[in-house]
Parts: structure tokens; C-alpha cells; sequence
């Protein structure tokens, strides 16, 4: 009995560690290069969403805290600055908006340095395909160029406001807009400190 | 059984899809492109090869009490590593497939292989077995996913089928798409298989 017990434990051990080991060598080939893919779409998605730079924005970075999250952390916010020759020409941060049709909503915004949005672009979403996922179509993006706090009403349509949203899904662009919105008052409430030389090099 | 034959027996006709209905949950969930239902077609080959012949190769060694939690560590590690060479190298793929790709660990084909076949027989008939089962899974995805891409987006494989003019049928895309699409697929299989017997 005692010895039929250990030969199971030790089967299941050495299969363990035997999976364990396949894993730390294929993590550590595949280490490099997943950073560098994420670096890369960091970078894609900097480049849609500023003027044009010619610094490396994902390390000029500044980073603020933004309220606390569930489990009372602080939430950090990070904005890249693109700079011409030096001059800061706009600056680009995440927002995340929690209440889309299916969770988070991740967008990135750019804004220039009058604080309008040069544009934005979708990170991540779950968004049904078809119908909320429109809001990955330049159609729905390109609304948000040019807009501010102070030229635009940041509502969709159908409460007032004046971003069409997508036929079929109101839900989407809603959290979005408010999301966005959310985005560029708590810039506006930081502009000196994100704006400030230095910074986090 | 001829080596041929257990390869072209998971192709069709034992195909996992189409024919013992194993594996559902990506077959319904990731067919939204034909791209989407190759790649987790591919996905599962990877999978299901490798541990189709790992468990052959230790099936002597692991005592029977205890081979159900042996299966699943060896599965869910090939799965982490598919996992993380996607993400390394096709990182669109890994991006379209998200969360499906783990789910590959608690696909039942690849355990139902492991533990009806692999455990069973020599290494190159359980390799066999995998190559046949996986490519015929990653058909089945792919005409799915065709199906459903050429209804509801107009388009296959990302080209544009139809002219600026049509509609597409959304349904198609939606959950509902992949049960109606499946079910069809499935009754033209079996009014041939009827008729040719």
C-alpha cells in the first residue's frame, strides 16, 4: 500500500518537473522576443495616435497616479511625450473604459499640445464582432480628431452629445467617449506636471 | 490497422468535428475567419502531436491511478508553450485567438486521444493518430471558419469576395452563426454519407 502510494508520487512528481523544465527553457527563448512584440505594437499604436516625432516616446515617459483601483492601489497612468527637435509636439496616454458591452475597452489617445485629440486608437477590446467591434473602423476613430473639452459636447448622439455612435451598438461608443473624456479632463488637471522637462527618463 | 489508415481516419471518418463532435467549444467560439479556425487548427496539431507521443512514450511508466492528472500536465504544457511561441513570433494570431489559446489544455480531443489511443499503442501509431485527428480538426475549423467569413463578412481570407454592394449577413459572425453554420454542415454530411451507402 505504502509503496504503491509512493510510486504515484514520484511518477507525478518527475512528470512536474519534467514539464517544468521544458517550460523555464522555452520562457527564456521566448523572452526577448515577446518583448519586443509588445514594444513594437506599443510603438505602432504611438505613431497612429501622435503628430509626427522624432524622439522614442515609450521612454519619455511621465507617470502620475490616478485614484486607487478595488484593491485600494494606486493606479498609475503613464503618458508619452513626443517630441520635434526637442519640442514637445503631443502627448499620448491610455485610458482603460470599463463598461463596454464585453469588459474593458483599452484606448490610446494623443493629444496635441492645445489639448484637442489628434487621435485614438483601440488597444484591446471584446467588443461583439460585427457590431461593436466597428469601433476599431477609422470611421468611428476619426470622429474624435480635433475635438476638445471645450469645442465638443462629450456625449453620443442618442444622449445628446455629438459622437455618432455605431448602428447597433450604443453601448461601445458610449464607454469610449466617456472613457476619453475622463482621459483628457485628468490631463488638463496635470498639464503642468506631464508637460514639465524631465520627467522619468 | 495500417499506419495509413490511422492517419486518414481522423480526417474523416472519425474526423473530431464532424463526426464524434469532440472539442466544441473553440469550434464554435474562434470560427469567426477562416484565418482564426487554421490557426487554432494548428494550435491543437501542435498540441495533440506532442502529447499523443509523450504519452506513448511514458505510457509503461505512468501507474493508472494517477494517469488522468499525468495527461493534463503534459497537455497543458505543450499548450504554454504554443502559448508563448505565439505570442513571440504570430503575435496577431495570439492577439485574434486570446483567451482560446489556454482553453486548448481542457479541449476534450486532446485528452480523449491521450487516454483512449496514445495510452495504448507505440509511439509512431499514437504520432500518427495525432497528425490525422489534429489536421482533420484544423479542416473542420477551416470550413467553418470559411463559411462563416464568406456569409458574414463578404470576404476569405481578408479579400473582399463580393462587391462593394453586399450586404454581409451579420448573424453569421455572431454566436448564433457558428450553431446554424454547423448544423447545416452537418446535415449535408450525413444526406452524402446516406446516399453513398
Amino acid at each position: 500500500m505504502m509503496k504503491d502510494m509512493s510510486r504515484l508520487l514520484i511518477t507525478l512528481t518527475l512528470i512536474a518537473a519534467g514539464a517544468g523544465l521544458i517550460l523555464s527553457m522555452v520562457e527564456s527563448v521566448t523572452r526577448e522576443p515577446i518583448k519586443e512584440q509588445r514594444r513594437l505594437q506599443m510603438l505602432k499604436a504611438l505613431s497612429a495616435v501622435l503628430p509626427e516625432f522624432n524622439n522614442s516616446p515609450d521612454t519619455d515617459i511621465v507617470s502620475l497616479e490616478n485614484g486607487v483601483d478595488k484593491k485600494g492601489n494606486p493606479v498609475e497612468v503613464l503618458f508619452y511625450r513626443a517630441r520635434k527637435d526637442g519640442e514637445i509636439v503631443g502627448t499620448a496616454f491610455t485610458v482603460v473604459a470599463p463598461d463596454g458591452y464585453s469588459g474593458n475597452i483599452a484606448v490610446m489617445v494623443g493629444l496635441k499640445p492645445d489639448q484637442s485629440v489628434n487621435a485614438i486608437e483601440i488597444l484591446a477590446h471584446a467588443e461583439t464582432p460585427g457590431l461593436g467591434s466597428k469601433i476599431e473602423d477609422p470611421v468611428f476613430k476619426d470622429i474624435f480628431k480635433g475635438k476638445s473639452l471645450d469645442n465638443a459636447d462629450w456625449r453620443v448622439k442618442k444622449d445628446g452629445g455629438e459622437f455618432d455612435q455605431i448602428t447597433g451598438a450604443t453601448i461601445s461608443p458610449r464607454a469610449i467617449v466617456g472613457a476619453v473624456k475622463k482621459g483628457l479632463e485628468f490631463y488638463r488637471e496635470n498639464r503642468q506636471k506631464i508637460l514639465a522637462e524631465g520627467g522619468q527618463q | 490497422m495500417s499506419l495509413g489508415k490511422e492517419f486518414i481516419k481522423g480526417i474523416w471518418k472519425e474526423n473530431a468535428v464532424f463526426k464524434l463532435l469532440l472539442g466544441m467549444c473553440p469550434v464554435l467560439a474562434v470560427t469567426t475567419s477562416a484565418e482564426n479556425g487554421l490557426g487554432m487548427g494548428l494550435a491543437s496539431t501542435f498540441v495533440l502531436v506532442c502529447s499523443n507521443i509523450v504519452v506513448a512514450l511514458l505510457r509503461k511508466l505512468i501507474p493508472s491511478k494517477v494517469r488522468i492528472p499525468a495527461f493534463i500536465i503534459i497537455i497543458a504544457t505543450f499548450v504554454t508553450v504554443v502559448q508563448l511561441s505565439m505570442e513571440a513570433w504570430v503575435y496577431d494570431l495570439y492577439q485574434a485567438l486570446g483567451i482560446f489559446i489556454p482553453l486548448i489544455v481542457v479541449n476534450c480531443l486532446i485528452l480523449g486521444r491521450a487516454e483512449a489511443f496514445a495510452s495504448k499503442r507505440p509511439v509512431l501509431d499514437a504520432a500518427v493518430d495525432g497528425t490525422g485527428m489534429g489536421l482533420g480538426f484544423t479542416l473542420a475549423l477551416f470550413i467553418l471558419g470559411a463559411v462563416r467569413e464568406i456569409f458574414g463578412s463578404g470576404e476569405i481570407l481578408g479579400f473582399a469576395l463580393f462587391g462593394p454592394g453586399y450586404q454581409p449577413v451579420l448573424l453569421m459572425i455572431l454566436p448564433p452563426g457558428a450553431f446554424i453554420s454547423l448544423g447545416l454542415l452537418l446535415a449535408a454530411m450525413n444526406k452524402f454519407e446516406a446516399r453513398k451507402s
